[in-house]
This record gives C-alpha cells, sequence and structure tokens, in this order.
C-alpha cells in the first residue's frame, strides 16, 4: 500500500468520531430522500396496478332506478370502453355482540356472468352461488374487525326489512380502498363494511328487478371524461341520476389520493431541504476540517507531492467519508422506505406491494452528497495547495483581531474570556454566520417536521371541538317530513336534536365546476356548527350559500359573488346564489344554507335528510339497540368514534413519518453541532492548553469554548424558527387538497422542543469536548509551535 | 540562609514511548533559593525541559520527590497542580503562546483576572517597557514585543517563580537582549526564582549561577562570580 494511502485510512481511524459524525448527517439526508419518495412512488405503483388489474371504472353515476336495458345504450356512447350496472345500497347492519349501529354498502355482483369492472379480489372462501339470497361475500378489513369467519352470519334491514347473510368469503375491491361511511371522516372497518351479493337477490330485496342504482363506466385511452360524463348525465336524468362523476369525484379515489398527495408533499418538501441541509452542513464541516490539514499539505509539498495528488488523496479522504454516509442512507431509507409502504398499504388494505425504488433517486440523494463534500474538500486544498510548501508548513500568521467598540468594553470590562470568545466569533464572520446557519437549519428542520403533531391536533379540535360537535348523526334512508325530527328526540338517550337537508348539487363559478353537498342548517345550530375565520361559531346567513374557503378558493369567488347551481335531483333547476358567508374548515368542499332556503330551493316542505344529535352516554347502548331496528336510517355516524379512528389512523401515520423526519433530524442536528465544536477545539486547541499551563482550571477554559458553541447554538435559535415556520408554510402548501388542508399553526411548544433539542445536542457535543480539553497535552503545547 | 523555593531529590522520569523507554530524567538533586537567577544549560534531550515541565507543576515525575516551599508538587492532584500553577508560577515560552484575539492589555488581564493579588495589567507592561503598545493586538507587535508581554503576563501575578523555555529562542540578537533585561528587571523587582532554559551559552553570564544538563543528569553547577547585565552580552 503506498505510503499516502496508508495516511489516509490512518487520518479516517484517528478522526473517526468525527467522520462518523459527518457520514451521519449525509446519511440523514440520503435516507430521507430514498425514504420518501421511495414509499410515495412503491405506493402510487402499486395502486395503479391495482386499478389496471382489477380494472377499476373511470367515470361512476347513481340513479333511483334505470332498466338494465339501458346499458347497451351507454355502451353505444362514444370513448365507453365496458359498462357494468349494478344494485348498490347502505343499509343497517345487525351484528351480534356489537353495541354501535353498524351500516355496509351493499352491492350487487352479477348475475351468470364475470364482473366487467371493479373485479373482485377475492381473498378467502368463494362467491356467492347466483340467485342465493343468503350468501354473501365481505370486505376483508370488515371481516377481520368483525372476526367474521366464513360461515359467519349477521344480519341487515335491507328496504325496511330484516334479514339474515351468511358469509361465504371475504374480498377487496379497488372501489373501496379508502371505505368511508357518509357523515364519517375516517374510515371504521368495524362500523362500515361492504356486502356483495347476488344480483337478483339484493334486486328483488330492494325492487329493482330488470333494473339498476349505478352504473360503472371503463373509458377508452383517446376518451373524453367529460363528453361521457355529459351523455350519461343526458341518459340518466329521467331515472333520477344524481349527475355522473369521473374517479376525482369517487370517494375511495379522492380520499386515497388525498392521502397519497399528503404523503407525496412530505416525501417533495422535506427530503429535499434535508438533502440540501445535510450537504451545504458536510461542505462546511469537510472545508473546515481540511483547513486544519494546512501543516500537513505544506510538507507533502515540499516532499515533492504534486497539487494534483494532493488533491486527490483528500477527496478520496472526504469520499470515503461520503461514501459511508451513502451507503448507510441507502440501507437505512430503503428500509424505512419499505417499512412506510408496508404501513400505509396495510392501511389501504392493498391486496399486493409494488415496492419501487428508483435507482436515480440514489444515484441523486448519493450523487448530492458527494459533490457538496468533495466541493467542501476542494475549496480548502485549492487554498493550501496554492501557497508555497515553505508558508503552508509554519503556521498562519496571528490572525488581524480588532478592537469593537473599545469604549463599551473598557466600560462595561467583561471578562477577557468573553472578549476571547466574541472576537473569535466576529474575526471569521462568514465561518461564524455559515455555522450559525447551520444550527439554524438543523432547528429548522426539526420545526419543520415537528409541528405536524399540533397541526393535527388542531385541526381535530376544530372539525371535532368547535364544528362538529354532535355525538353521532342519524342518516335517513330519504328525505322525511320535518317530523321525523320529534321521533329522533324521543329516541332513548338523545339529549338534543338538531335537522339537516342534503342537496346534491353542481356548483359553478366561470369554468370552474364542483359536486358538492349543500348542507341546509337551521340559523341557530349548537352542535353541527359554522365557523368563520377565526373559528368562531357564526349564525347561518339567512339567505344565499355559505362556501368553505378552500371551495371559494377553487371556485374563485369571495361573498357577494354570484354562484351558479345546479340540482342534482328533482326539477335540475340551475340558480344563481349569492355567496353571503365563508366558512372554515379542514377537511373536504362544504356548502352550507338555511334549511328552511334549501327546502325553498328543492321547492319542497319542510324536509329533513337526517339529524346531528347528542347523546347521553349512559343511555348511549339503549339507544344503539334501539336504532338498530330502526327501518327508516340507512347510516349513523359515530363523532367520537370517528375521532378515535382518525387519531388511529391518519394521525398515527402522520406520527410514525413525521417521528421518522424527526429522528433524521436530530442526527443531523447532532451532527452539525458536534463537529462545530470539534473543529473550535481543534483551531483553539494550542491557546487552550497555554490557558490551562497559565494555571486556567479546566472548567475556566472549557468555559471560553463551550461560550463559543453557547452563544452560536443560542442565536442560531430565532433564525431556526423562523426557517422552520417556513418550512411549515411550504409543506402546507404542497399538502393541500381538496379533501385536507393541514393549518399552519405552530404551538409555542414546537419552537421550544426543537431548540431543546439542538441545544442538547449542543450540550451533549459540549461535554464531548470538555473531556477532550481534559486530556490535552500540555507540554506539547510548549515544545511545538502550532 | 535564603529560604528554598525549589528542591528536588533523585528525580526520574520515564517516558513509555511505545516500545521504548525513554529515561528523560535519571535522578536529579537541586535546590533552588528565592529570588535566584538561574540559567539551565544542555543540549536536546538532556532533559531539561523535562525537569522544568515537572518544577513548573505540568508534568509529574516517575520518581523521586519535588518541593516547591514546603509543599510537595510530585503528590499533587490535577487540581492542585492547576492551583499551584495559577498562584506561584510564571510561564514564558518559546513561541510567546499569546492569544491572537486579545490586545497585549487584555492578555495580561488573562492572569490577573484570575490571579489572587496581581497587579495591574498596565503596571506588568510598564516593567517589560511596553506602556505605549498595550492596546495592540500581537498580530500588530514584533517577535519580541510578543515576548515582553508573555512576560508581562507572567509576572503580572507577582509569582514565586519564573520559568523561561528557550525565552530568547526565536528572536534575534539585539531583541533577545531586550527580553533578558526584561527578565532580570523582574526577577529584581518582585523577586521571583528565575529558571532560565537555553541552548545559548552566552546568556549564561547574566545569572547567579548555572545549571549543566547532559544525559538526564545534572553534569554541573557553577556559579558566576562576574554577573554582566543583560546590554552587556551578544551573540
Amino acid at each position: 500500500m503506498r505510503a499516502l494511502n496508508r495516511k489516509l485510512l490512518r487520518d479516517l481511524v484517528r478522526m473517526w468520531p468525527q467522520a462518523l459524525a459527518i457520514a451521519l448527517v449525509m446519511a440523514a439526508g440520503t435516507a430521507t430522500l430514498i425514504l420518501g419518495v421511495g414509499s410515495h412512488g412503491s405506493l402510487a405503483e402499486t395502486r395503479a396496478i391495482y386499478y389496471e388489474r382489477n380494472r377499476f371504472a373511470d367515470v361512476f353515476a347513481d340513479v333511483t332506478r334505470a332498466p338494465n336495458l339501458l346499458a347497451e345504450e351507454i355502451a353505444q356512447i362514444p370513448g365507453v370502453a365496458a359498462v357494468e350496472t349494478r344494485v348498490s345500497k347502505i343499509a343497517l347492519l345487525d351484528i351480534p355482540g356489537v353495541a354501535e349501529p353498524a351500516s355496509a354498502m351493499f352491492v350487487s355482483i352479477p348475475h351468470l356472468r364475470e364482473q366487467r369492472l371493479n373485479l373482485l379480489h377475492l381473498r378467502s372462501g368463494r362467491l356467492p352461488i347466483a340467485g342465493d339470497e343468503r350468501e354473501v361475500v365481505v370486505s376483508e378489513p370488515f371481516a377481520l374487525a368483525h372476526k367474521f369467519e366464513i360461515g359467519s352470519s349477521f344480519e341487515a334491514i335491507l328496504n325496511g326489512r330484516k334479514r339474515s347473510f351468511r358469509i361465504v368469503g371475504t374480498a377487496l375491491s379497488p372501489e373501496f380502498i379508502y371505505a368511508l361511511g357518509p357523515w364519517d371522516l375516517m374510515p371504521d372497518d368495524r362500523r362500515f363494511g361492504i356486502v356483495w351479493m347476488s344480483e337478483p337477490a339484493l334486486a328483488g330485496a330492494f325492487d329493482l328487478v330488470g333494473a339498476f342504482s349505478s352504473v360503472h363506466v371503463k373509458l377508452l385511452h383517446d376518451a373524453s371524461e367529460q363528453e361521457v360524463i355529459d351523455r350519461l348525465d343526458q341518459m340518466l336524468t329521467r331515472y333520477g341520476g344524481l349527475g355522473a362523476y369521473g374517479r376525482r369525484d369517487q370517494t375511495s379515489h379522492a380520499f386515497l389520493d388525498a392521502e397519497l398527495q399528503q404523503l407525496e408533499a412530505m416525501s417533495r418538501v422535506l427530503p429535499p431541504i434535508f438533502l440540501i441541509v445535510a450537504a451545504f452542513l458536510v461542505n462546511m464541516t469537510l472545508s473546515r476540517l481540511i483547513s486544519l490539514e494546512r501543516e500537513q499539505i505544506g510538507l507533502l509539498k515540499a516532499i515533492g507531492y504534486g497539487s494534483w495528488a494532493i488533491g486527490v488523496h483528500y477527496l478520496q479522504f472526504v469520499s470515503v467519508i461520503a461514501l459511508v454516509g451513502a451507503v448507510i442512507g441507502a440501507v437505512v431509507g430503503t428500509w424505512l422506505g419499505v417499512g412506510l409502504t408496508r404501513l400505509y398499504g396495510d392501511f389501504f388494505h392493498f391486496p399486493f406491494l409494488v415496492f419501487r425504488m428508483d435507482p436515480g433517486v440514489y444515484l441523486i440523494a448519493a450523487g448530492v452528497t458527494v459533490a457538496a463534500s468533495m466541493l467542501g474538500a476542494l475549496k480548502a486544498v485549492r487554498d493550501v495547495v496554492g501557497l508555497p510548501p515553505a508558508v503552508a508548513m509554519t503556521p498562519p500568521a496571528p490572525a488581524q483581531y480588532r478592537r469593537l467598540l473599545p469604549m463599551l468594553y473598557s466600560l462595561l470590562r467583561p471578562p477577557q474570556t468573553f472578549v476571547m470568545a466574541s472576537r473569535h466569533l466576529l474575526r471569521w464572520p462568514v465561518r461564524t454566520l455559515s455555522s450559525l446557519l447551520g444550527i439554524a437549519l438543523s432547528g429548522a428542520i426539526l420545526v419543520g417536521s415537528l409541528w405536524t403533531f399540533g397541526a393535527v391536533e388542531f385541526m381535530i379540535d376544530v372539525t371535532f371541538h368547535r364544528a362538529d360537535r354532535q355525538d353521532a348523526t342519524i342518516n335517513f334512508v330519504r328525505e322525511r317530513p320535518e317530523s321525523a325530527l320529534w321521533n329522533v328526540m324521543n329516541l332513548p338517550g338523545v339529549l338534543r336534536a338538531e335537522p339537516y337537508r342534503s342537496i346534491p348539487v353542481k356548483i359553478r363559478s366561470g369554468n370552474v365546476e364542483r359536486r358538492v353537498a349543500i348542507t341546509g342548517k337551521p340559523a341557530n345550530t349548537d352542535l353541527s356548527r359554522v365557523l368563520d375565520h377565526t373559528f368562531v361559531a357564526v349564525r347561518m346567513p339567512e339567505t344565499g350559500v355559505a362556501l368553505s374557503s378552500a371551495l371559494a378558493k377553487i371556485l374563485k369567488v369571495r361573498v357577494g359573488d354570484l354562484v351558479e347551481v345546479e340540482l342534482l335531483e328533482r326539477d335540475r333547476r340551475r340558480v344563481d346564489l349569492p355567496v353571503t358567508a365563508i366558512i372554515e374548515g379542514y377537511v373536504g368542499l362544504m356548502a352550507y344554507m338555511d334549511i328552511v332556503e334549501a327546502n325553498r330551493l328543492l321547492r319542497e316542505g319542510s324536509m329533513i335528510s337526517g339529524a346531528h344529535i347528542a347523546i347521553d352516554s349512559l343511555r348511549q347502548d339503549e339507544l344503539f339497540r334501539v336504532l338498530k331496528e330502526t327501518p327508516t336510517a340507512s347510516f349513523i355516524a359515530l363523532q367520537r368514534v370517528s375521532l378515535q379512528k382518525f387519531r388511529e389512523t391518519i394521525a398515527e401515520n402522520i406520527s410514525i413519518v413525521v417521528t421518522i423526519y424527526v429522528s433524521l433530524a436530530i442526527v443531523i442536528a447532532f451532527g452539525v453541532v458536534y463537529n462545530f465544536a470539534r473543529i473550535s477545539l481543534s483551531e483553539q486547541g494550542r491557546e487552550i492548553a497555554s490557558l490551562r499551563v497559565l494555571g486556567f482550571t479546566r472548567a475556566e477554559v472549557s468555559a471560553i469554548l463551550l461560550s463559543e458553541l453557547a452563544a452560536l447554538t443560542l442565536l442560531a435559535q430565532p433564525l431556526g424558527w423562523v426557517l422552520g415556520y417556513s418550512l411549515a408554510a411550504l409543506m402546507v402548501w404542497a399538502f393541500e387538497s381538496e379533501l385536507y388542508r393541514m393549518p399552519l399553526i405552530l404551538e409555542p411548544y414546537v419552537y421550544a422542543t426543537g431548540s431543546l433539542l439542538v441545544i442538547a445536542a449542543a450540550i451533549i457535543s459540549g461535554l464531548v469536548v470538555r473531556r477532550r480539553i481534559d486530556q490535552l497535552d500540555l507540554i506539547e503545547v510548549l515544545k511545538t509551535r502550532e | 540562609m535564603a529560604e528554598i523555593t525549589f528542591r528536588t531529590r533523585n528525580l526520574t522520569k520515564t517516558y513509555i514511548s511505545g516500545a521504548v523507554e525513554v529515561h528523560a530524567l535519571r535522578g536529579v538533586d537541586f535546590e533552588a533559593e528565592a529570588g535566584e537567577f538561574l540559567v539551565i544549560l544542555g543540549p536536546s534531550g538532556s532533559g531539561k525541559s523535562t525537569f522544568l515541565n515537572i518544577v513548573g507543576g505540568l508534568d509529574l515525575p516517575t520518581s523521586g520527590e519535588v518541593w516547591f516551599q514546603d509543599r510537595e508538587l510530585s503528590q499533587m492532584g490535577e487540581r492542585e497542580l492547576t492551583l499551584y500553577r495559577r498562584d506561584h508560577v510564571g510561564f514564558v515560552f518559546q513561541f510567546y503562546n499569546l492569544v491572537p484575539s486579545l490586545t497585549a492589555r487584555e492578555n495580561v488581564a488573562l492572569v490577573t483576572d484570575i490571579a489572587r493579588k496581581p497587579m495591574r495589567p498596565e503596571e506588568a507592561l510598564e516593567i517589560v517597557g511596553l506602556a505605549p503598545r498595550m492596546d495592540h493586538f500581537p498580530a500588530q507587535l514584533s517577535g519580541g514585543e510578543q515576548q515582553r508581554v508573555a512576560i508581562a503576563r507572567a509576572i503580572a501575578k507577582r509569582p514565586e517563580v519564573l520559568l523561561c523555555d528557550e525565552p530568547t529562542g526565536a528572536l534575534d540578537s539585539k531583541t533577545g537582549i531586550l527580553v533578558l533585561d526584561a527578565l532580570l528587571k523582574v526577577n529584581i523587582e518582585i523577586g521571583a526564582t528565575t529558571l532560565v532554559i537555553t541552548h545559548n551559552v552566552a546568556i549564561q553570564e547574566i545569572a547567579h549561577r548555572v545549571i549543566q544538563f547532559a544525559d538526564g543528569r545534572i553534569a554541573s553547577t557553577h556559579e558566576i562570580a562576574d554577573r554582566k547585565p543583560a546590554t552587556a552580552i551578544h551573540w
């Protein structure tokens, strides 16, 4: 082995803690990119393949009742590749041993032919025998939640009549990846499931023999979705069509999309910033580290090594560190990425997972860190190689210092150690500022990932404690007169009840159109309330329509503007309504009206779609028992259970992702501060040893170095907060989908935690440096020049 | 009889350097009286620096005793040695070892801040003749001036002993003489026992006594009957 290579190895061994700290910073940067991009890529790919294999439909429409023959006509629409008609209805279930009322979407399986679209992925058992009225296949998550096995049975109220069913199989479907019950914010596999049964049996139960209530269409590749939707609407209107819609408005797809978008936002915002921060820090650290090699570089030149050979030597030195970092990062990133993909895969109940780890991402991640470290090294080497060897071998001339504000110093007479620290920091403003920025950035990535916990809590608070405060929502099978509210109030345990009216509409402004439900509410609600932008409950405007801020933003309207509302029920009129209020909320696109006004819009008397209720928790079980037997209710949403589900799923998923990012941010923060402290020690080691000889105690000399570290760490905090806030704002922006928005709320504790973690890293680094100071060889200082 | 500042008995120091044992000191018996000005001569590796480090409280002997006044340095712990250096010893190094970020006055204040009964930094700089340049940083001072700042820093605490390792080693003859003059002056004014290590034989003429080190032992000691002022020597 050549002597220079041996030097390389020995140097690495000698500096292993610092080299490892730098490698870990790089690893953290690399890992975040690989894990973020990898897990999102894998999930998006899995979904695409699942949709493809199981022929997930492109356009969907619900009707009251349309003859089966219409399917042929629909198939003739230009651009339509395949048509599937079916019966699908929501019904209340009665499951032995389950107190809360649960519901299921009953979906028909074609009679005596294969499914054409939304193919079931059978997980166990078999399909029902054609025409059998009792045999059903249920969705696998629902079966698992109830520990159902093949042969288990349950009851349900179909069209007002209680029936008993026997499970013969479990399945998954691309249509119900995200199985969300009406009025629920979160999938709850205990309380909402999918039940597939033979078409004649289900049609019979709902008086739909020879007819269908829902149609799904697969489009040709070059088809125009909008044209097909328009043609479908024309055909289905007279059969009570509620308006055809594309995947964007399909519940499961839309929510899945929002989730993937959030994951993507995290992978597109945080990892590149982590990577850049890591690269910057590595660049800065290695450049300082190599500046310390000045004498050795001079020596190498003196004995005849060329600048090129020396440059290569130090590039090799940093490449070893960079490669170790990149390899650790790639391994950890892949491992975390696969883990995260599995976690989300389980949550979505994908029947299979495709791991797609793009080699390009590895190249980018490793390339950026390696390049940054090499640039840092080259810069330092170039500075030294340019000097004549004789100059390089001697220590640099004593640095020129200036007395800043001598009056102030003589007035305050600060301790000389303070003067030393402050002058030292001011002497190299670029280095000081870059260290400051480095520490601030490590604080910023902590703040930028920690804030999401609080934001989710805030979202929960606004959604469940300030806006929708009801314990439960009862959704009627079909609209009922207002007097039905009295029946609800008379149910056992119901303390209060507020009616609502739900009107499916298309809302339009200019050329922007969205399919939403306008919810009619009484003017003075107390349970389900609407909030203004300061999150204060406001009175529902008596006229016009109130839009959620997200919807208003999409439609580009403000209070006072007109929006066109197209009814998807009754006479399908189009009316222009003034926007009379903008409402705050983080989930979904919402539109509200006064309930009297809503009924007037439909030209109906006082009708209600359901009721929000407050429940006496002591009589809850009794209420649930009665509700299960109530033929007029199709679905009962339990807000408390929703909240619990929300915490268990979204909050948990976000927590895991954020915890990973926070851990990596801690690695980066520690690596930076530790290296700063170590390099400062190397740079000032001689000075510090001299002071020890003069009789300064270990604590006193440590104080000089550590006060520099402390000053930088403290000064970096406010900058870190500002940068962290910007990072959070960037995430909110990337996070925003039509279904979810993240509130940009950073509670003081987020800043405090971020700072505490950075300060803790500084303290630990300080202790390590302190130990080094204790081990300084004093005699060496007297003997050597520098 | 004058008070004894230093006394060593059978002092040895052995370094283990890899597989090799280096016997830096092989039994040194030595005494120095209060206020004495001693010059220690000897070739490289003769053990003079090791000796100075041990009496200065920077290192511990392998065996033997070393006493400062009535205290045995060889029995002291790290903390006590630090306090010993802080309160009683002034060091002057070959390469000055000034703090570059502090002015001359502040470098001296560094020591007076922690000493028990120090003189004012200005006073110490006055003694070495640097009062006019006390607000200059090391980078703005010549080598000789920097060394005189180092001396001022060493004497500002009014030490009982002043230990100088090659104080003129990095200086030309003219500047070196100025530094030696300053050392003699403080030896008289504050009465510190002064030990000066040097390669430079010419310097011996300013001492009370000259100790010759060779091969880890004191080879010879002789008194200088006819002491000269610093200005009278040259090299």
